[in-house]
């Protein structure tokens, strides 16, 4: 989908890219990196605005510094900031974008129509965009951005600004953009925690270098955790301690989920495939115990994050 | 989301309608010169308030008929005393109106393009086929015909009355064309100036009070000066004068090639040696508000 090649992007001052080479495939791509790590130059150069100062970069296998409009055609974009004029309707809106994206008014109708149903805008998309939610606004800027079925859209910090639920419900839909619309995604966030739900695949950059780039599965499948709580019986007054001492019995190490919510009645155990599972099931059968829970605990990217910072400081602790 | 889900197709006759969730678009992409011309015509339209709200279409359409009425009435006059000439000259029209004319742009220049600035819709159209050039030239094109149609429509309406009232067909038809040749420069020359100012001034209220100024105050300065120029018995210097303000060089224009009588104080319009300084400057602010503008959304990109 995208592919950079020691792509470098130099302002009089700063260098916003540097050597940057990364593969994106199909799928739903996280581009993780703190403010100014060079996200949006990253965008701008793919959507063929901004001229690279060296290397090159493809997308959909278009060249942007020769295709740029070609690719603009078949990318979406959908910015960070607000971009709506509060006096028109969403549908209004979107027809006009869909028209500017090249589609004859007819079919812009009834792709409007489509997509603000998809992002879940049903009647309120007649009225004016200055009366909607923060939500709404979203959902209406993400409509813009998919009205023209692109095969790529570009989701600049889409998440910004919602509530929990709103949050919740646009990591759903994002996720959707790839599994149900067939449109794959480049996603830019802040939050590792939203991008390890809803991508496949995270690129991390800082200071416009490429940190890390893996699938998501990567990240976080090294190794995983799992967290155990069960209940109490009259035979086993300590039910927690009985599943412990049986899980010692057969040989897995356990910790107590000191720190997490409800310590001293979570045990944390590391997998090491399908029959650690099965372990603990029969174990806590065998007590004739309940299970309240038994969930993944997976590494989150954030360590990854940490790691690298642990690297980076040693590396320049040597430089010294 | 649930209900976004393909449904399986119900076996059998019932009508119902399915979700057949998300379909792809294969039609066709008309590319950058259908988008610009959608955003040309949508620009055209938005200056008269069509497609808008109703509240946008009545100030619009009032100027519209303020600028018709009075021709109407000097047909009427002209029809009813069988007078055997128009009660004035089609290349004075929009210098009479000139104050109707520079109403409309101050209200339609920053609706044109302020709103896209103001609330940051520009990125959205240059991550589409659309380069800037393709925005500005739509935006200028179509302020231009609004304009052309509103500084048009009035003489139209006086040619086909004098031709109503039998007066001499030749005459008619040149004065006719000339005043047309005048308009169309003087909606070239005022969509330019109008959106430059209006381009750099996103802030609403803003733009319409720098459109009326930067139309008005040269205007006011340049007859106060040529007034007492011409007061002076330094009558020469009275042409010069009148290039600094949109509305007299399109007055000396009109009056040195397209036979108007100059509204200039003494009626001294400039002669053609003048009247060619008049067309270059002219010609030449319109290019270069092309250029401003260009320049302008270079810089607002993503």
């Amino acid at each position: 989908m995208i592919a950079t090649e020691s792509l470098s992007k130099r302002f009089p001052r700063v260098t916003a890219l540097d050597r940057l080479t990364v593969d994106v495939g199909p799928g739903v791509t996280g581009l993780v990196g703190a403010n100014g790590a060079g996200k949006s130059t990253l965008i701008k150069i793919l959507l063929g605005l901004s001229p690279a100062t060296e290397g090159r970069a493809e997308v959909l296998g278009l060249d942007v510094a020769t295709k740029g409009a070609t690719i603009r055609e078949r990318v979406g974009y959908m910015p960070e900031h607000d971009c709506l004029p509060p006096d028109v309707s969403a549908t209004e809106f979107v027809v006009h974008m869909a028209r500017m994206s090249g589609l004859p008014p007819t079919a812009a109708r009834e792709r409007t129509a489509d997509t603000l149903r998809h992002v879940g805008l049903y009647e309120e998309r007649y009225r004016p965009i200055g009366g909607y939610s923060t939500g709404m606004k979203q959902r209406v800027k993400l409509a813009q951005a998919l009205v023209h079925d692109p095969r790529l859209v570009f989701l600049d910090e889409p998440t910004n600004g919602l509530d929990p639920v709103g949050r919740d419900e646009m990591l759903g839909l994002i996720r959707r953009i790839h599994t149900d619309f067939g449109i794959s995604v480049l996603v830019t966030s802040h939050l590792l925690g939203e991008l390890e739900r809803t991508c496949d695949h995270v690129v991390v950059i800082d200071g416009g270098k490429l940190l890390r780039a893996s699938s998501t599965t990567d990240f976080t499948q090294n190794t995983t955790t799992l967290a155990i709580e069960v209940t109490d019986t009259d035979e086993h007054p300590d039910g927690t301690r009985a599943v412990r001492d049986a899980l010692h019995a057969r040989g897995v190490s356990v910790e107590d989920g000191s720190g997490l919510p409800g310590a001293g009645r979570v045990l944390l155990l590391t997998t090491t495939g399908e029959e650690t599972y099965d372990l603990v099931r029969d174990v806590i059968t065998d007590l004739g115990l309940g299970l309240v829970r038994m969930e993944q605990r997976r590494h989150h990217i954030s360590e990854v994050f940490k790691d690298s910072d642990a690297e980076r400081k040693e590396a320049v602790g040597h430089g010294n | 989301m649930a209900t976004e889900q393909p449904t399986p197709a119900a076996a059998g006759d019932q009508t119902r309608i399915h979700n057949i969730g998300y379909r792809g678009y294969d039609g066709p992409r008309l590319g950058r010169a259908y988008a610009r011309r959608s955003l040309y015509s949508q620009s055209l339209r938005g200056a008269y308030g069509l497609g808008r709200s109703a509240k946008t279409k009545v100030l619009p359409m009032l100027l519209f008929a303020v600028m018709c009425v009075p021709a109407g009435i000097m047909v009427a006059v002209a029809v009813a005393t069988k007078a055997d000439e128009l009660p004035l000259r089609y290349t004075t029209y929009a210098v009479v109106m000139q104050a109707v004319i520079s109403l409309y742009l101050a209200s339609q220049a920053p609706q044109s393009v302020s709103r896209d600035l103001r609330f940051k819709t520009v990125p959205l159209y240059f991550s589409r086929p659309i380069e800037t050039a393709d925005y500005v030239r739509a935006k200028y094109a179509a302020l231009t015909s609004a304009l052309f149609v509103l500084t048009a429509v009035p003489l139209l309406v006086l040619y086909v009355g004098a031709l109503l009232a039998k007066l001499d067909f030749t005459d008619q038809t040149k004065g006719f064309a000339q005043g047309l040749v005048s308009v169309a420069l003087l909606s070239l020359l005022f969509a330019g100036v109008g959106l430059v100012v209006a381009s750099v001034t996103p802030r609403r209220g803003f733009g319409i009070a720098a459109v009326i100024a930067v139309l008005t105050i040269p205007y006011g300065a340049v007859s106060t000066l040529q007034a007492i120029a011409d007061v002076q018995d330094s009558s020469g210097a009275v042409p010069w004068i009148g290039l600094f303000s949109p509305i007299t060089l399109i007055d000396g224009v009109q009056t040195a090639f397209l036979g108007a009588t100059s509204g200039f104080p003494g009626g001294t319009g400039p002669s053609t040696a003048e009247g060619l300084v008049y067309v270059l400057v002219t010609l030449g602010l319109i290019a270069g508000s092309y250029g401003l503008l260009i320049r302008r959304y270079k810089k607002v990109g993503l």
